[in-house]
């Protein structure tokens, strides 16, 4: 059992997350325990490319960061991920001028950038490539306008193909593409001017970006009334704020967890509520049906959020959805805006899978086969609300944004 | 995105478009209000451009009302010819096979009627002549009982063809009088169509014997009217039975009886028409019907036994209209030739498919625009705009207008009125030739390889995909597909009576596409295999409904049933603001006997002799509405939207549908 809390917590700790060569035989580490361990973190954080190359591997970047950013905190874990921040930064920069996927002759990578926003823990992936996209028009050498643009859409297609699976990453950069540079002022101006223009665009877009949170934990507060009982799916930063937002409130409620395997993020969660002072109750995945007449709404995050209205979220959702449509209870959607994503997943297979290693605890026959997905699509009609820092939102209207923000 | 995080305090819930009725109820108000998308301004209503009878101006009888209305603000002489030389040819040649009123009129007013050239020896050929056109006569020569309200009544645009003919009239009298020959050969090179017959003398007649004329067919309509007057009082139905007769005397009585009784409140009627959105036709208005009649090109034949559901739509006997309307096409003057044969088209069936008749409609009017030229104390945007609004009741006449019609007139229109005055008129011709190409290209050829493109990204190999009757678009979508070297297979839904889908699947076969065949009636069959349904639409109302082909609200409901997802590939001009909840309201009826008798089949035909009984009725709906609850995307040159979405598009680009 010793074993296995070690090694479940070496899964959590960012050396693991950085490392790439690790993850080409992810069963392997979860069956042979400790002989499969990677070799020490220093290593693996001097690699200069930290891109775990999603599409060779086919295990998602995004859901290594989270497992990072939202894994059971312990002290270890804390330790390791101050001390990942303290010292990689370093490292990255020496290595960025080795940068195989920086264009050559540009002294600044933007994936390096977006890397060091990255490990704050706090940062949302989107954000991070905000401001790393932000920080490539800074240091951007061009002289005309339209070099600007090409190197800004380079970058943001480099930050795009870092990690293909992650919603957000692909949705903000666009997002940003479209805020910073639709900017009729730009037509009007010498070329100094306008780069100050974009840079304050795109400030200030990180800045919406950032306190994107605030807003919605202000905007859900009326939804949630004094005596309500909550469910609450896997380990979202929003959601979290909603509720400690709600607890500072005096607004008297109690939460359910779900555990949120494999990655356990339901534990956190109750974790950090618990330390709030609100009434917790971690429940089992599975026990959602049984529990779900208690329960008052669903409160869920989202990794992103489609054009149909829909969302794509942690594994669970759907079916956590499903059982409070069925019920009747309302299922509360909290998402930042630069989640919206132009894509229309018709059905659950319809989306290329990002995968994600499960431990079971016990070897698996290596005739069975593992549903490896981290992540499933809820279909709009099974959702009540969606709460953006752009207002309170039926899904519909999620197309109508995207519509207007896209064309 | 930052503009509105100002008013955010308050948790407001937004809401577009209309909700699957299954969603959870906002626990807080809604703060919005219906979508802003609604009812566009009366005049850019596309039910105001085509259908209103208001609007429609006479196209073809000169009426005498118009011809004397005019009289004192037109005088006489000043002929103009050189400007008008191919108008005046074009009426000529009018004025030569039938309805000669309005230059008789003037002849008869006129104190320089002298009559040049062919003279006595064509009034034996000119019998012929008359019996034929006699109905057209005695309807337009109405007698002095109209004269007095129909200018107040006829709206402007109404007017506006009387008052182009007056000039056109005169020029014709000039180049008679001139005796110039050289009106002759005009009409055969402009229309190019008509039989040699064209040139048949004219049948001039001396001013004596034209006022004896006039005088005995007076009289006779007086007996006529007389005689007819007690059945207007009888129901529609034997109005409708004296159909071999309409074209005589009851007519003329029901539309003078009708006008005399609308006479008295006409100022309230106008204002009532101001205020109210232009209605469409509905056929069970029996004095609407019949003032459309009137000024009707084509003579519809309403069918004997209409379906009770269906009054309010056209319900009219097929196949006999297109010879009657083929022989009438020497005396239709002001059509240019490009509408009539694109409205004989629509009438045969030759054009079908929403794109193809949009974008013949849409040529034959920019070859309109370019044989146009502007009437002296005219301007071209008013003229064009009402000659087009002719044109298109014309259309109207032969195939009721699809809803994507009616936006490809509303932005021609537009354009048209939105012409710099400044502009010469040739540089606004031409300004509204590109724009009709630039709305075909960019709403048509190139919307349709957009949706191509995301529609085929959902193509995915094992796919097996479920169509329904004929969609262009989807077509393209199939073969792309293919030519991307997906595996995937198609099973071709077809039904009855016009069996669209053969031709389909003759062309996906043709190219290597694995098909299967089957009609509707197996459908609840072949839908567990499937895996995506791809359906076309005729348009898409603002609530998400689609409207088409009859057929594909049951695919959609059982795929539906089925969990399988239905895709819409739709162009946006097809995007209409209007809601619709059913198919009842605004529908097509085709003709019934195609589903009654069952062609090549003689032993199956049991309905040959009951077809006559009172009892039976036939019902062949061309369209109907799928709710936006079986709709999972709509593919559009905009992206793929859900169906909640059109309103959003229709609020966000009607601008830009109508300004490109």
């Amino acid at each position: 059992m010793k074993e296995q809390t070690t090694r479940a917590m070496w899964w959590r700790s960012p050396s693991f997350i950085l490392d790439n060569r690790q993850q080409a035989q992810p069963y392997d580490t979860a069956r042979g325990g400790a002989l499969s361990i990677p070799p020490p973190p220093s290593t693996a954080m001097a690699d200069p490319n930290p891109n775990p190359n999603p599409l060779t591997d086919k295990i998602s970047a995004y859901y290594q960061t989270r497992a990072a950013h939202h894994g059971v905190v312990s002290s270890d874990w804390l330790a390791q991920a101050q001390a990942a921040v303290g010292h990689i930064p370093d490292v990255d920069d020496d290595a960025a001028n080795s940068d195989q996927g920086a264009p050559p002759g540009e002294p600044f990578s933007v994936i390096d950038e977006f890397n060091n926003w990255r490990k704050q823990p706090d940062l949302a992936e989107a954000v991070a490539a905000i401001r790393a996209l932000a920080a490539v028009i800074r240091n951007s050498q061009a002289t005309t306008m339209m070099e600007l643009e090409i190197e800004l859409k380079k970058a943001s297609d480099s930050l795009k193909s870092w990690d293909t699976t992650s919603i957000s990453l692909t949705a903000g950069c666009d997002l940003f593409m479209r805020y910073v540079t639709r900017t009729s002022a730009l037509e009007y101006e010498d070329f100094n001017s306008a780069k100050t223009r974009l840079i304050e665009r795109a400030e200030k877009f990180g800045e919406i970006s950032y306190k994107a949170r605030k807003i919605i934990a202000m905007l859900s507060q009326d939804f949630i009334f004094d005596g309500c009982t909550i469910l609450v799916h896997g380990f979202s930063r929003v959601v979290l704020e909603v509720l400690k937002m709600a607890a500072q409130n005096k607004k008297l409620f109690r939460v359910f967890c779900t555990e949120g395997r494999p990655d356990r993020t339901g534990l956190r969660l109750s974790n950090e509520l618990a330390k709030l002072d609100v009434p917790v109750k971690l429940l089992i995945d599975s026990a959602v049906a049984y529990s779900m007449d208690e329960v008052d709404m669903v409160f869920v995050g989202a990794d992103g959020v489609v054009e149909s209205g829909g969302i794509i979220n942690m594994m669970g959702t759907y079916q956590i959805a499903l059982v409070a449509h069925s019920m009747n209870k309302p299922v509360y959607v909290a998402a930042e805006s630069y989640k919206f994503a132009r894509l229309y997943p018709l059905d659950q297979k319809d989306l290329g899978p990002a995968l994600r290693p499960i431990e079971f605890g016990v070897p698996i026959p290596l005739k069975v086969e593992v549903e490896t997905s981290a992540r499933d699509y809820t279909p709009p009609q099974y959702l009540t609300l969606l709460f953006t820092d752009l207002g309170v939102l039926t899904p519909s209207v999620v197309s109508d944004e995207l519509i207007q923000l896209y064309l | 995105m930052d503009a509105r995080r100002g008013s955010l305090p308050v948790p407001r819930v937004r809401q577009v478009g209309f909700f699957t009725p299954n969603a959870q109820p906002a626990p807080t108000r809604s703060q919005s209000g219906p979508p802003d998308s609604s009812s566009p301004p009366l005049s850019d209503s596309p039910a105001s451009n085509s259908l209103s009878p208001v609007m429609i101006p006479p196209p073809r009888h000169h009426s005498d009302n118009l011809a004397a209305a005019p009289r004192p603000t037109s005088p006489l002489p000043v002929p103009e010819p050189s400007p008008f030389r191919r108008r005046g040819a074009d009426n000529n040649n009018a004025l030569l096979v039938g309805s000669y009123n309005p230059a008789e009129t003037l002849l008869a007013m006129s104190p320089s009627s002298s009559h040049v050239g062919d003279g006595e020896s064509e009034e034996t050929m000119s019998g012929g002549w008359f019996r034929r056109s006699n109905s057209g006569k005695l309807a337009s020569s109405l007698p002095s009982g109209t004269f007095d309200f129909s200018p107040v009544q006829s709206t402007a645009e109404a007017l506006k063809p009387n008052k182009v003919q007056n000039p056109v009239g005169i020029s014709v009298l000039n180049n008679t009088i001139l005796a110039e020959v050289s009106a002759r050969p005009a009409p055969k090179e402009q229309q190019p169509e008509a039989p040699s017959s064209s040139k048949q003398p004219k049948p001039k007649l001396t001013k004596a014997e034209r006022r004896a004329l006039q005088e005995s067919q007076r009289a006779a309509k007086a007996a006529a009217k007389a005689v007819a007057a007690p059945e207007e009082v009888a129901t529609i139905k034997s109005v409708k039975q004296h159909q071999t007769q309409k074209k005589d005397a009851p007519q003329v009585a029901v539309s003078v009886a009708a006008s005399e009784r609308k006479g008295g409140d006409k100022s309230q009627e106008k204002e009532r028409r101001k205020d109210a959105p232009a209605p469409r036709m509905q056929f069970d208005d029996k004095s609407r019907v019949e003032k459309a009649k009137r000024r009707s090109v084509v003579d519809q034949t309403e069918a004997k036994k209409r379906v009770e559901l269906f009054r309010h739509l056209p319900q009219y006997e097929h196949g006999t209209q297109l010879a009657d309307l083929e022989s009438k096409f020497l005396q239709l003057d002001p059509m240019h030739p490009a509408i009539y044969k694109v409205g004989l088209q629509y009438l045969a069936g030759d054009i079908s498919g929403g794109n193809a008749r949009c974008i013949a409609m849409l040529q034959a009017f920019q070859q309109v625009v370019k044989d146009y030229s502007t009437p002296p104390e005219k301007t071209l945007p008013r003229d064009l705009t009402a000659k087009i609004s002719s044109y298109v009741s014309f259309f109207t006449q032969c195939r009721p207008l699809s809803m994507s019609m009616g936006n490809a007139i509303r932005f021609l229109k537009n354009r048209i009125a939105k012409l710099s005055p400044s502009l010469s008129e040739s540089e606004s011709k031409s300004s509204i030739c590109t724009d009709i190409d630039r709305f075909i290209n960019e709403k048509i050829v190139l919307a349709d390889r957009v949706i191509v493109q995301h529609a085929s990204s959902k193509v995915k190999d094992g796919d097996v995909l479920l169509v329904y009757g004929s969609s262009c678009v989807v077509e393209m979508v199939l073969l792309h597909s293919h030519e991307l070297g997906k595996q995937f297979r198609v099973i071709v839904v077809d039904s009855r009576p016009k069996l669209e889908g053969k031709a389909l699947l003759r062309r996906l076969v043709a190219k290597g596409v694995h098909c299967t065949y089957t009609h509707i009636n197996a459908v609840s069959y072949v839908m567990h295999e499937v895996t995506k349904v791809f359906l076309g639409a005729s348009s898409v109302l603002s609530n998400g409904t689609v409207y088409s082909r009859v057929g594909t609200a049951c695919v959609a409901m059982v795929a539906h049933a089925f969990r399988v997802p239905v895709i819409i590939c739709c162009e946006a001009y097809k995007f209409h603001e209007r809601v619709q909840l059913d198919s009842i309201c605004s529908n097509e009826l085709g003709d019934p006997d195609a589903i009654g008798k069952v062609p090549g089949r003689m032993d199956v035909n049991y309905l040959n002799d009951v077809s006559n009984s009172g009892n039976l009725q036939l019902l062949n709906l061309m369209y109907d509405a799928t709710p936006a609850d079986y709709v999972s995307m709509i593919v559009t040159d905009y992206g793929m939207i859900p169906p909640t979405s059109v309103p959003v598009i229709v609020r966000e680009y009607r601008r830009d549908h109508l300004l490109i």
